[in-house]
């Protein structure tokens, strides 16, 4: 595990959001050590994508501050904003790769868009990338040949091809089998640290990620109701947590969508409407 | 009745809506285009998908278009006893109106669809925000290409229709039904004129590519990001600028051709 440092790569303090009249987060803290590996996690729809957002400053905040290397997303321009992604990876759910492109092109990206390194560097970059994640026999295929594990790990190398400060993960396990799952994982433990990057993970798988990660959040109805490091979790007798890792079906997030009372919804009036 | 005026005023709202939305779109578009043109090389290669491949279909329809007017031309032309003018016939009628109207039609129906279709996919699985997360603007990267290599390719496409149509025109005039060939083509030379008849069509299909192009892009970046949203963006596309093109066809007209010559 990296060492713990102090200084924070990203720091939230009491991030609110709404969409509309929908409001996802209603008070968020939350920081990030440099060299941490983090997971945020949350049941779908609880506000964890939008936390990434607005981390990639896709979205700005409607109260409190988002700050990313000191600086507050909301206050620096479109081109500051642009030069920050420069430093930061981004990994989606299905990799979205550039379906028009060669998996050689789709990392080689970043590098032509924003060096001017000749094409035989940009080669011998790509190839490394893509030796780091095992698929520098698979240069020369399209998107569309790749299974869904391999397709990932392609966005991963082109994640990372720029050498990325802050990395995000946005569901990097969702619909993998379990082989697929494990080296993910692996992956994005040892790029992080090869790279002496900072990582986000945004997931909702819990045994995955309490293997690799150094801290977890925990989000529900947009708030963090738990935290704490891998071990901590295991133990928390908290019920949100408990229910959580035992993956159980009903608890303090409840099975069913919230309801009318079975006698009224079955027998009363609005059966006839 | 009153549920009937409500839906009508807010689809009246939402159009507006829309059109201020394609508008500031526009402008971000133009702004985003420097970048776009210092890397041409990617709108050559939208030129080559969009306008190239087009080719065929547009010379084919051409060719079939000139064939119908010669035949109903003739027809008509020789009932006064003119079926020498056929030439000029069908000259005027494509450079005029048809070849830039149709050619845009069929550039819509093509690559117009195309356009808004890889576009809406591409946001629909999150290729432009995976772009604009790498720091690449995607309205300069993927839109600009894209529309500059519409509005470039529509007045080419036009004239190509046009040359094929006039071709077709011959076959059928001239080398089928035996109008005089000298006469076919004389007259053809001295009643079309550069700037009034061919400049102005020329300027009609700029406008129509320009107009196709814009309504191809904003719906495939406006698109809700699922494949009932995408499917919905296309045929947007294909009835937008059908009702575009016809409707500035007809202002363009009136503007340019008013009965002087």
């Amino acid at each position: 595990m990296a060492p713990e440092n102090p200084d924070p790569l990203v720091r939230l303090e009491g991030v609110r959001f709404a969409y509309g009249e929908n409001e996802i987060l209603k008070g968020v803290d939350l920081t990030v050590r440099r060299g941490q590996v983090i997971a945020i996690m949350g049941g779908s729809g609880c506000g964890k994508t939008t936390l990434l957002r607005l981390i990639g400053g896709q979205i700005m905040v409607d109260a409190g501050r988002v700050e990313l290397a000191g600086r507050n997303l909301a206050e620096i321009s479109r081109a500051e904003l642009y030069d920050m992604r420069r430093r930061m990876g981004m990994l989606f759910q299905f990799g979205a790769l550039f379906t028009d492109m060669s998996v050689f092109d789709n990392v080689a990206f970043p590098l032509r868009e924003h060096t001017d390194l000749s094409p035989e560097l940009v080669r011998d970059l790509v190839l490394m990338k893509l030796n780091a994640v095992g698929l520098r026999g698979a240069e020369r295929l399209m998107p569309a040949e790749l299974s869904g594990g391999m397709a990932r790990r392609v966005a991963l190398a082109r994640a990372v091809a720029l050498d990325p400060m802050l990395i995000m993960y946005d569901e990097p396990f969702a619909g993998l089998d379990p082989i697929s799952l494990g080296v993910i994982g692996q992956l994005i433990r040892r790029l992080n640290d090869a790279l002496g990057a900072t990582s986000i993970m945004v997931t909702h798988d819990v045994h995955e990620s309490l293997e690799i990660v150094d801290y977890i959040y925990f989000v529900s109805e947009g708030r963090i109701v738990a935290q704490g490091t891998p071990d901590q979790i295991r133990e928390s007798q908290d019920p949100f947590v408990h229910q959580f890792v035992c993956a159980e079906a009903d608890g303090p997030v409840p099975f069913h969508y919230p309801a009318g009372s079975l006698d009224e919804h079955f027998f009363g009036k609005e059966l006839r409407t | 009745m009153t549920e009937l005026l409500r839906n009508i005023g807010s689809m009246a709202i939402n159009g507006v809506w829309r059109l201020g939305l394609a508008a500031r779109f526009f402008a971000l578009l133009l702004r985003y285009s420097g970048q776009a043109f210092l890397r041409f090389h990617l709108t050559i290669r939208e030129i080559y998908y969009g306008g190239f491949l087009s080719l065929l279909i547009i010379a084919v329809s051409g060719l079939f278009v000139g064939m119908v007017l010669g035949l109903q031309g003739y027809e008509t032309l020789q009932r006064f006893g003119s079926g020498d003018a056929l030439g000029v016939l069908v000259a005027l009628s494509l450079v005029r109106e048809l070849g830039p109207v149709v050619a845009g039609l069929l550039f819509a129906s093509r690559a117009g669809s195309a356009i808004t279709a890889e576009i809406g996919l591409m946001k629909a699985t999150e290729q432009l925000k995976a772009m604009d997360m790498m720091a690449v603007n995607p309205i300069a990267r993927v839109v600009a290409p894209r529309f500059w290599a519409g509005v470039l390719s529509m007045p080419l496409l036009a004239a190509i229709f046009s040359a094929m149509g006039v071709l077709g025109g011959w076959l059928i005039g001239v080398v089928m039904i035996g109008v005089d060939e000298g006469a076919f083509w004389s007259q053809m030379q001295s009643a079309v004129d550069f700037r009034y008849d061919i400049m102005n069509g020329v300027i009609k299909s700029v406008v129509f590519g320009v107009a196709v192009s814009l309504i191809a892009v904003f719906e495939g970046y406006d698109c809700s990001p699922t494949a009932e949203g995408v499917s919905r963006a296309i045929t947007r596309t294909v009835v937008g600028s059908a009702l575009a093109i016809l409707a500035l066809d007809f202002v363009l007209t009136s503007f340019m051709f008013r009965g002087q010559s």
